[in-house]
């Protein structure tokens, strides 16, 4: 009790009464990043059902493999995050801590990965407004997939590259003791944020880089 | 008045230097500073009012060019919705009431609470630096394709404004729902909470799912500028419509998050002012409610003339009669509490009753702009402009002043000038109606909103409407100055100076720094007034 009571802030009456306020405020959260990423699916959907042609055309220019890798690297990322939040509700230290830097090195991963792909695209001129060289019937067009393509991946990478900070810092913080049975908020939040940054990337990653193929 | 005593120093004398202010986690002192801040940007906004006012009064363009007032008119739209009315009620009377109404120390989330203020003081800095390099001329609804393609104002810095400003509203939003989730005091129940915590509960949920979609689609329209590409770019086969889907779907919405507020506010005046229970207390609740949810279903009513399909028009239509509902039974239960009361026409009371006239007129027009068959001789003419001025200042700026006197003595301590602030609110109301009414006129003989000249024929009522903009300045200028001087020598309030019911009532005026010497038991509903 005397660790709970520690972490206790004023304004809160118990741990009990801080550990939900903190899980409806990240929950809260959550809903509004589904609408922040909503509007980017929701103008992709829009474009998709305009030029088909053009979408299915563009998407045959993303490098499928490596699209494929980084979707590995952030499920078993995912699965980590999750057993790390487990080892530390049994009172594993070590394993959590070990497990939360793999966390973020797959977080990472998935982030380097995928600026190869940016800069094989920019060779092959596929960057609206930066280098943009296609041509052919739906080259127009196509521009509206790119320009949509690296919207939702930059953003969602920008949300990677946070999450990544959030890890090292939940595996510093687990390493020096912070957490234990009782309170384990801060860890458990985080834990969360990444699977919602993992459940986008499940949506974007068939809309990017497999139905357009199936054309 | 034995759980008024004054034991700790209140929140006010918790501190005197700057830091103690910028840096401060107290709800009440954060309520304060948006105070601050949002009258600022309210009497900039009315400065841009008054250019426009003036321009209008003769039928040549002779006072502002073309450009300028195009820019004139973009800035107070943008300052009054984003910076004043959109914060104005939730962020300063309900960060200042929330915790207080449901017997709380604090907000759920203090730290987060004082971040929302600076983000709304460095989206405001955003703004005033666009209108310091020459202003920006969208319009505040930023259509595409001119925002991206054709205007070469300053678009950028607009834009990053009201982006940044969003995120004040989210946050502020979150922390509203989770403290109402989880700080209320033991026997507070959903059913127990006064009508302006409802509201402030709806208000949060609308500003936390729709202004990410705004925020959004701004980013938008920022990438497509300064790439020269975009999803709304008409030349690649994007679409300009699709920006203003998106834009109405938060700027719909975006209505409620400033009248829902004022319904709450005035729920809490019409009860203290009559001493009565409010009529229909569950209806009140889920007409709140039923706002809120369908709010988010009308948005299509603003595209009529857009060239959206004819059956999106007819269902968006329908949805937006259907929104009328709840707010009409809001008005009747309104009345039905009035009727037969106790009725004291105190300054609060005088500002309720105006709200309620004028949000009845706005909404009845309302339904004129709602028929599709209507609506395309009327968009974009004045009668559009008087119907939203008699929501937003005629509504939400009535109420939110009616509230600000009747926590007056609350927030600060003292007690105004009665007989000042009943001579302001009257003033109010007709500087008001002399200024909007003439413009539903001169919508409905078809003078189009945005130009700064017209023809001669317009002239008669664009001299009342700038006579009476003159009162209603003179009418917001009052208040200010018999406010500020009440600081200094208005009597010393007592707790409950209006003897009213609600837990804010049972602190001391000015509170102290954790609002309640112990946590309140809740053992019963809000207006627990005696019935006649
Ligand atoms: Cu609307």
């Amino acid at each position: 009790m005397s660790v709970t009571v520690r972490h206790l802030r004023e304004q809160f009456d118990d741990a009990v009464q801080q550990r939900e306020a903190s899980t409806l405020g990240m929950w809260a959260f959550l809903t509004t990043e589904i609408l922040f990423f909503g509007v980017l699916f929701a103008g992709y959907a829009f474009c998709r059902v305009m030029f088909p042609e053009a979408f299915a055309a563009a998407s045959r220019h993303t490098d499928m493999l490596l699209g494929t890798l980084e979707t590995a690297a952030l499920l078993t990322s995912s699965c980590a995050a999750a057993l790390a939040v487990r080892e530390v509700q049994l009172g594993g230290r070590r394993a959590a801590t070990w497990l939360l830097l793999a966390t973020a090195a797959l977080g990472s991963a998935f982030l380097v990965m995928h600026g190869f792909e940016y800069v094989a695209e920019y060779h092959e001129g596929l960057i609206p407004g930066l280098r943009y060289t296609q041509h052919g019937p739906h080259a127009a067009s196509m521009q509206l997939f790119f320009c949509l393509y690296y919207f939702i991946t930059g953003f969602h990478g920008l949300h990677v590259s946070i999450g990544v900070g959030l890890l090292l810092a939940m595996a510093w913080r687990t390493h020096r003791g912070a957490f234990d049975q009782d309170y384990h908020t801060p860890l458990e939040l985080t834990a969360l944020y990444w699977h919602l940054v993992d459940i986008v990337w499940i949506f974007v990653y068939p809309l990017i880089y497999l139905i357009g193929r199936a054309l | 008045m034995s759980t008024a005593e004054r034991i700790a120093p209140s929140y006010l004398e918790e501190g005197f230097s700057l830091r103690s202010w910028l840096g401060t986690r107290d709800h009440k002192r954060i309520a304060i500073l948006y105070a601050l801040g949002i009258t600022f940007f309210f009497f900039l906004g009315g400065l841009a009012a008054a250019l426009i006012r003036l321009e209008l009064v003769t039928p040549a363009g002779d006072v502002l060019s073309a450009e300028t007032y195009n820019k004139v008119f973009t800035f107070h739209g943008v300052v009054m919705v984003w910076f004043f009315l959109i914060p104005s009620i939730p962020a300063t009377l309900g960060n200042f009431l929330l915790p207080l109404m449901i017997g709380a120390r604090d907000m759920a989330f203090p730290r987060l609470n004082l971040f929302s203020w600076y983000l709304y003081i460095v989206g405001g800095l955003f703004t005033i630096a666009c209108l310091l390099l020459g202003g920006v001329d969208t319009g505040w609804t930023f259509y595409t394709p001119f925002s991206t393609m054709f205007s070469n104002s300053n678009v950028m810095l607009a834009v990053v404004g009201v982006f940044v400003v969003g995120f004040s509203s989210i946050f502020t939003g979150l922390n509203f729902i989770v403290t109402i989730h989880t700080m209320r005091a033991p026997g507070m129940t959903w059913f127990r909470l006064p009508l302006f915590v409802w509201s402030m509960y709806a208000v949060a949920l609308v500003m936390m799912l729709a202004t990410p979609v705004l925020a959004m689609t701004l980013a938008l329209i920022a990438l497509e500028r300064l790439f020269g590409v975009g999803i709304f770019d008409p030349a690649l086969g994007g679409d300009p419509l699709l920006f203003q889907h998106f834009f109405w779907f938060y700027s719909h919405p975006a209505v409620y998050i400033m009248v829902l507020p004022a319904m709450g506010v005035v729920s809490e005046l019409i009860t203290a002012g009559v001493r009565r229970r409010i009529f229909g207390y569950k209806f009140m609740v889920w007409a709140i409610v039923g706002i809120a949810v369908v709010g988010f279903l009308v948005w299509g009513h603003h595209m009529f003339v857009s060239g959206q399909s004819m059956y999106a028009g007819i269902i968006f239509s329908i949805l937006s009669f259907i929104i009328a509902v709840p707010s009409a039974i809001k008005v009747f239960n309104w009345t039905a509490t009035l009727y037969k009361g106790d009725i004291s026409f105190t300054a609060p009371l005088l500002y309720a009753l105006g709200f309620v006239g004028l949000f009845m007129l706005g909404g009845l027009t309302g339904l004129f702009l709602a028929a599709t068959a209507l609506d395309v001789s009327l968009t974009d003419t004045y009668f559009v402009v008087a119907h939203f001025h008699y929501i937003m200042v005629g509504g939400s700026v009535m109420a939110y002043l009616g509230g600000i006197h009747y926590w007056w003595p609350k927030i600060t301590g003292r007690l105004y000038s009665e007989a000042w602030a009943r001579f302001a609110a009257i003033l109010m109301f007709f500087g008001f109606n002399l200024t909007f009414f003439p413009q539903y006129v001169l919508g409905w003989e078809g003078m189009p909103r945005r130009y700064h000249e017209y023809l001669p024929q317009y002239q008669v009522l664009n001299v009342l409407s700038s006579a009476g903009a003159t009162i209603l300045a003179v009418s917001y200028l009052l208040p200010l100055g018999y406010l500020l001087w009440s600081l200094r020598h208005g009597a010393r309030a007592g707790a409950n100076p209006w003897n009213a019911q609600g837990l804010e009532w049972t602190t001391p005026s000015p509170p102290t720094l954790h609002n309640f010497e112990e946590t309140p038991q809740v053992t019963g509903g809000p207006y627990a007034y005696e019935q006649p």
